[in-house]
């Protein structure tokens, strides 16, 4: 049988693999964001950047290949996580407290895991517009993280194909697929796998203030 | 152009100065896409926008060596001539004028482009007759031919330039005879060529495509420029020697937007091939250095956002429209075709033991004599400097932006893929220069070509930025500088080459010049 190690644990896996479902099947956790198990890996959020045999790779993307030494949980390693996760909060606007998505982000989440206490860099501010068009659903820009999930959710699963990413740098934005790029001519609902599936609270569905009780929120 | 959303749009930002929302929601439902990705295409490309441009649209080439030949002088000439703000069309629609990377004209800067055909050689009198021009609205077609003229400046010309006549080898013999050559891509990487065509070969699939990567981003390479003027036949030959070889029917030659000027010549270097069983398309790109990166350049060849793709898979298995695929650079192309005209043997009795035959570099800066050189591989910098007629160095930049920057101790080493690998621009400064200036220029403009697709080089192409744009401004702080050296461990998690590389010159920069950097810290 064909194995890796991962931080010195031999692991089994199967032909076609990657590093990440490997470790996800052993049980052994690479944090992660724009990775969702049953979407085709994305490999932007750069997370799950492991060291395999001296050189970094996203976990998500890297195939499992005999004989790997994978190295997860080093002091470089958590000082890479740290630092995007920092990044990622400082080029959107994540006022965690006044975001419907608080305790159910796993943005905010993955922070509480690696001990995130500051934001270390100046925030950028971001000015992006928000589309609260829709009667039932609410974009807000500034938290989105790019991951795509909705955009696959949305295409593959959902089959209305309602989102996209557009710009280029530090102006990648989320757009809408409707003549007027607004949310109110396009056929979302509430309900839809896109909606859901977003890992913060750049996608909302509306009429909702803060339902769920602190303490028995998802991550709580 | 036919239904490629890409060639489409370029020719609608031709025709109207701008792409209209409207004419996004057509080109979407005329080729069956959704509006998201005509609409990614518009806000992707820098040489297309969504806002109307003047009539006359101008954009000054921002590379280190236009700064050093006083571009931002001219460039605040030209908004003042024509009573303009960076980046404003003028009310009455008659100019933008704006700032771009690198335009390929290093040898002969400064240089921008008009409605995106190059000028070089400005000067303020050239300035301010093209400000006359433009107010006289006087269509840039009935400009002074001279304005247009662009030099080959080949100072040194070696194996690559002679004109090979043998018999031509194909097929088996031919990879033989490159992988006894040591044939490795000239595109920067190195990857033996061979190899690659003969994977894709022998990769399934029912097409096979061949792409030459005439992109040539990076600032201060304009080489390709160059074969494309001189040896686009050679370049033809080469390619379709691969298509024989790997077994594809199609080529695709993708050659960056600030070559339109090439156009009419390329058109007809194509039109003269005769050979029925292989296909040539040009395909233009539209301001954008990442589709220089083989895998975003695929993507942008199928009319999408230049977003490196997750590899493996490579090309070679898992190319265009999902075919296997070589991209190889438009001098590989070149070396192979000469190769298999009988050049094989000397071109392996040049060189050093790891990097054979020559490699053309692009020599800018404070020299006397910059333009195109042909060395064999191995050649040291302090030789290259002393034929290029460059005294008072301070500092050599070998590799462009995403290069490393050497002081005058380090004139022995060697280009060569051991020692300096280079898509070949040598960068020259001379002991006037302030480095700092250099280190912001690059800073820049990794976060202007940052494609945003993952967080360590979009955020940190744009604190990287950010700290060289205070320092210069004398307004740094120490953090800024222990930041610029920290971000590098987190750039190298970065997707694909652009954001690995990122930090690399301006950390050089710092770590060999502090002083010049002194000034900006309090
Ligand atoms: C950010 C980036 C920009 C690149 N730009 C170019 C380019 O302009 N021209 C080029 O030939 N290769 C460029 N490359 C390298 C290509 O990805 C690829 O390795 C090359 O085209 C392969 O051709 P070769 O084997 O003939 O060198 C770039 C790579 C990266 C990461
Ligand atoms: S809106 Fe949410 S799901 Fe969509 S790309 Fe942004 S963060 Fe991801
Ligand atoms: S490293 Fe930079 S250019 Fe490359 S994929 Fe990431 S954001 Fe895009």
């Amino acid at each position: 049988m064909k194995t890796v190690s991962l931080d010195g644990a031999v692991v089994p896996f199967a032909e076609g693999q990657t590093v990440m479902e490997c470790a996800l099947a052993a049980n052994i956790s690479i944090p992660h964001l724009c990775f969702l198990p049953g979407f085709l890996p994305h490999g932007s959020c750069r997370l799950c950047t492991v060291k395999i045999d001296g050189r970094l790779a996203s976990a998500c993307t890297q195939p499992a290949m005999a004989g790997q030494h994978v190295e997860i949980d080093t002091e470089e390693l958590r000082q890479v996580r740290l630092s995007l996760l920092r990044m990622l909060f400082v080029e959107g606007n994540h006022y965690c407290p006044a975001c419907e998505k608080s305790g159910s982000c796993r943005l905010q989440k993955a922070a509480y895991d690696e001990g995130m206490l500051d934001l270390h860099y100046r925030p950028w501010y971001p000015k992006r517009k928000m589309d609260a068009s829709h009667p039932d659903v609410l974009i807000d820009r500034d938290r989105c993280i790019f991951c795509e999930l909705c955009v696959k959710a949305s295409r593959d699963v959902d089959g209305k194909n309602i989102f996209g990413i557009s710009g280029r740098g530090i102006d990648t934005h989320l757009v809408v697929n409707s003549k007027s790029g607004l949310l109110a001519d396009t056929d979302i609902s509430a309900q839809d796998r896109a909606v859901e599936v977003c890992p913060v609270g750049a996608i909302l569905v509306k009429g909702r203030g803060f339902e769920i009780p602190i303490g028995k929120r998802l991550y709580d | 152009m036919g239904s490629n959303p890409l060639q489409l749009l370029i020719a609608i930002q031709k025709a109207f100065n701008h792409v209209p929302d409207d004419a996004i929601c057509r080109v979407a439902s005329a080729l069956g896409l959704p509006i998201s990705r005509i609409l990614g295409d518009v806000e992707f490309y820098s040489f297309l926008s969504r806002e109307p441009l003047g009539t006359y649209s101008v954009l000054m080439s921002d590379s280190i060596t236009d700064w050093m030949l006083g571009s931002r002088e001219l460039f605040l000439r030209l908004c003042g001539n024509l009573g303009v703000s960076p980046g404003v069309t003028r009310c009455d629609g008659l100019a933008t004028v704006g700032k771009t990377s690198c335009t390929g004209m290093c040898d002969q800067g400064p240089a921008l482009l008009v409605n995106g055909i190059a000028v070089a050689n400005l000067t303020d009198e050239r300035i301010d007759a093209i400000s006359r021009l433009m107010e006289k609205q006087i269509p840039p077609v009935a400009w002074p031919d001279e304005y247009f003229r662009v030099e080959s400046n080949i100072r040194r010309r070696g194996w690559l330039f002679q004109d090979w006549q043998g018999p031509i080898l194909e097929g088996e013999v031919l990879l033989q005879e490159m992988t006894d050559a040591g044939l490795r891509g000239r595109g920067g990487a190195g990857f033996p060529t061979a190899k690659k065509w003969a994977s894709c070969r022998d990769a399934p699939g029912s097409e096979r495509y061949v792409v030459c990567n005439a992109d040539e981003g990076e600032p201060g390479t304009f080489k390709d420029r160059v074969l494309l003027q001189h040896c686009a036949g050679r370049l033809f030959e080469g390619m379709a020697l691969c298509a024989r070889t790997v077994g594809a029917k199609r080529g695709f030659l993708y050659v960056r937007g600030e070559y339109r000027y090439l156009e009419a010549h390329l058109e007809a270097q194509l039109a003269a091939r005769r050979d029925a069983d292989f296909e040539i398309e040009l395909h233009w790109g539209a301001g954008a250095y990442i589709c220089g990166e083989e895998s975003a350049l695929l993507e942008s060849i199928e009319g999408k956002r230049g977003i490196p793709r997750v590899r493996p898979p490579f090309p070679v298995t898992f190319g265009l429209h999902g075919m296997p695929t070589v991209v190889d650079n438009v001098e590989t192309f070149c070396a192979a075709a000469a190769i298999a005209a009988g050049g094989g043997s000397e071109f392996r009795s040049l060189g050093t033991a790891g990097s054979c035959g020559t490699k053309l570099l692009s020599v800018s800066g404070d020299c006397a004599r910059p333009g195109i050189y042909e060395y064999s591989f191995g050649v040291s910098v302090s030789q290259i400097l002393e034929d290029c007629g460059a005294g008072n160095v301070l500092a050599v930049q070998v590799g462009g932006a995403a290069g490393s920057c050497l002081d005058a101790s380090e004139f022995g080493r060697k280009i060569c893929f051991e020692d300096l690998p280079t898509s070949g621009s040598v960068m020259v400064f001379d002991r006037t220069r302030d480095m700092r200036e250099a280190a912001l220029n690059f800073s820049r403009f990794f976060a202007h070509e940052s494609c945003g697709f993952c967080t360590p080089c979009r955020v940190g192409t744009g604190i990287l930025a950010q700290a060289m744009e205070r320092i210069s401004e004398g307004r740094g702080t120490e953090e800024d500088i222990t930041e610029i050296g920290d971000l590098g461990g987190i750039l190298k998690a970065s997707h694909c080459g652009l954001g690995q590389s990122a930090n690399r010159a301006v950390r050089d920069m710092l770590r060999k010049f502090p002083e010049h950097f002194e000034g900006g810290v309090n």
